[in-house]
């Protein structure tokens, strides 16, 4: 999820509020995949981040491209237009009661890993995570088009000169951020009901993750991803009343300490 | 472009409507509707001072509206402390939170003040949650009277009404004094050219600070009359949604025209209001994020800036 939007805006200095919408988009794909036309969840963890990206595709093409030479602040506010109308459609078309989405029965139950007992679909989430994350620092930093990103990403005018198409790097690395919060939200729908709002929560969080970790750097919102992540689990158990709150605590000793985020450069902080 | 639209005979004439409509509003819609609109229109106008005037978009605005407005309705509900009283702690509660929020937050630029203003103002909405002993989780604070002002009841709808205008106009008018005072041409200046306004000298950091306590101050007396006018503090006052309102009806009406802030207001509002009221109310979201959408897309000045705009494209052949 973090990944997504740090890639998203390390790319495009664009801030993706819909972010969130996408990422509940992404789970009532899966679910109206399951209900309607009996779709697995396994088939579903490719086939919805991909209509979800596709979707996003649209947007960034007929949309957001308008934006590009204006403040990034436009690029924000369009998008928390996006979040109004998706949220109210899917709310209109699902009803604003969540619906509960069963765990796939291979990964139901849990798991013995002798120290502890883990329920087995926590794992494959954090497996698939794992996966992905590796999948996305090998794209970006060790293939053709990872270069070109990055490239893009840091002189869009050279990169233009020597002949390549960054209008269409854009929107590619545009679907694929959507489609990554996509696969988030379809990861979460078995632990959470599937409703309009479910992006809502995940979207400040993931605000502060990419706060803390340094905006752009992808590195960065990994580790602190997971550290979070870590820190919540055992915020439940130590104060559950007030673990909402810790990650924010946490991003405003980060930004009193070093304004620039754990892992960013000074110079991407203007 | 602003200060030619406050000194000018044309500006006169806007304030002098807006004015009038303020005056009448509580005969075409009931008086809480109006109090809302008005209540809004501070807010907005607040918030323009921050955007509008300083270019820091603030996507946390909410904490200060929501949180004095719980502040206040707490004290009257609870406390049953006398109405000045209960008004003076909820702005002085906001001008503190904005001091300490505005001191993290102006450490970073752009898109990351944004994003760290929207992250101190979910903070707060979780604990106004959490703390439901006080603040009564999701059902807010319910006020049964509004208690006396100078002995006066103030129980009277419309009544209260007037009241909240002229306060609102209050703002409205130290708004404008602010804006047009050297403190505010450093502010439009390190707007337009932060580094510049620090080569020449000026202590930015300080200078956005107090910009932000005197906006996040304002916002939190609008949301003090929004608060105390419905006789209810509720979760959506600090909930992000409350922010991003306000950043739409200040785009809506222009940002940087004072003016228009007001009237995104007072559109934004009723539209909201009749739209809900119409067969399309369950879609209410829809049409207000389809509008905002087009906004954004094709008249990034708002309704008060076109009309600026193309008033000075004639004057000018």
């Amino acid at each position: 999820m973090a990944l997504g939007l740090s890639v998203i805006f390390g790319m495009l200095r664009i801030v993706n509020f819909a972010h969130g919408a996408m990422f509940m988009l992404g789970a009532f794909v899966a679910y109206y995949g399951a209900q309607l036309v009996g779709l697995p969840f396994f088939p579903a963890l490719i086939v919805a981040p991909v209509i979800v990206g596709l979707f996003g595709l649209l947007i960034e093409v007929v949309f957001l491209r308008r934006l590009y030479g204006l403040d990034p602040l436009y690029g924000l506010l369009f998008t928390f237009a996006l979040v109004l109308i998706i949220e109210d459609a899917m709310r209109l078309a699902a009803g604003a009661l969540g619906s509960p989405f069963p765990t796939p029965p291979l990964l139901a139950g849990v798991t013995n890993l002798g120290f502890t007992v883990f329920p087995t679909y926590r794992l494959f989430v954090i497996g698939v995570a794992i996966v992905v994350c590796i999948v996305v620092w090998y794209v970006l930093e060790r293939t053709p088009i990872g270069a070109r990103i990055r490239a893009a990403t840091e002189a869009p005018v050279l990169v233009r000169a020597l002949g390549i198409d960054t209008q269409q790097l854009i929107s590619i690395t545009f679907a694929a951020g959507v489609a990554l919060a996509a696969l988030g939200g379809v990861l979460a729908a078995p632990n959470q009901n599937v409703e309009p709002t479910m992006g809502d929560k995940v979207i400040i969080n993931t605000f502060a993750i990419v706060v803390i970790g340094g905006l752009g750097s992808i590195g960065g919102s990994i580790v602190t991803g997971f550290a979070l992540g870590l820190l919540q689990t055992l915020g439940a158990v130590l104060f559950p009343a007030f673990n909402d709150t810790l990650i924010f605590l946490v991003m405003i000793i980060v930004l009193l300490v070093r304004p620039s985020g754990l892992f960013g450069t000074p110079a991407s902080a203007k | 472009m602003t200060t030619a639209l406050l000194g000018s005979r044309r500006g006169m004439i806007v304030a002098g409507l807006i004015a009038l409509v303020g005056i009448m509003l509580p005969w075409f819609v009931y008086p809480v509707l109006a109090i809302d609109i008005v209540a809004y229109a501070l807010f907005a106008v607040a918030f323009d001072l921050l955007l509008g005037f300083t270019g820091l978009l603030s996507f946390g605005h909410a904490m200060f509206w929501g949180g004095a407005g719980y502040v206040s309705t707490i004290l009257l509900a609870k406390a049953h402390a006398p109405f000045p009283l209960a008004v003076l702690a909820a702005i002085v509660y906001a001008g503190i939170l904005a001091l300490v929020v505005g001191a993290i937050a102006i450490r970073r630029q752009g898109i990351y003040f944004a994003m760290i203003t929207l992250a101190l103002a979910q903070l707060q909405y979780f604990f106004v949650y959490q703390l439901g002993d006080w603040t009564g989780g999701e059902n807010g604070v319910q006020v049964s009277t509004r208690g006396t002002l100078f002995g006066i009841p103030l129980d009277n709808d419309k009544g209260f009404y007037y009241a909240v205008l002229v306060v609102a106009a209050l703002g409205v008018w130290f708004v404008v004094r602010v804006v047009r005072s050297p403190f505010g041409a450093v502010l439009g200046a390190m707007r337009e050219n932060e580094q510049r306004a620090i080569a020449l000298g000026f202590r930015v950091d300080r200078y956005k600070l107090i910009a932000f306590v005197l906006s996040g101050t304002l916002a939190g007396l609008a949301g003090v009359l929004f608060a105390v006018g419905n006789r209810l503090s509720g979760l959506d006052g600090v909930d992000w949604h409350t922010s991003g309102k306000v950043v739409v009806m200040s785009i809506l009406g222009g940002i940087g025209t004072i003016f228009g802030p007001i009237v995104g207001a007072g559109v934004y509002e009723s539209l909201d209001f009749f739209v809900s009221k119409t067969a399309l109310g369950d879609k209410t979201n829809i049409v207000m994020g389809t509008i905002f959408a087009l906004c954004v897309l094709l008249f990034r000045r708002g309704i008060v800036g076109e009309l600026l705009a193309t008033r000075t494209k004639r004057a000018k052949p």
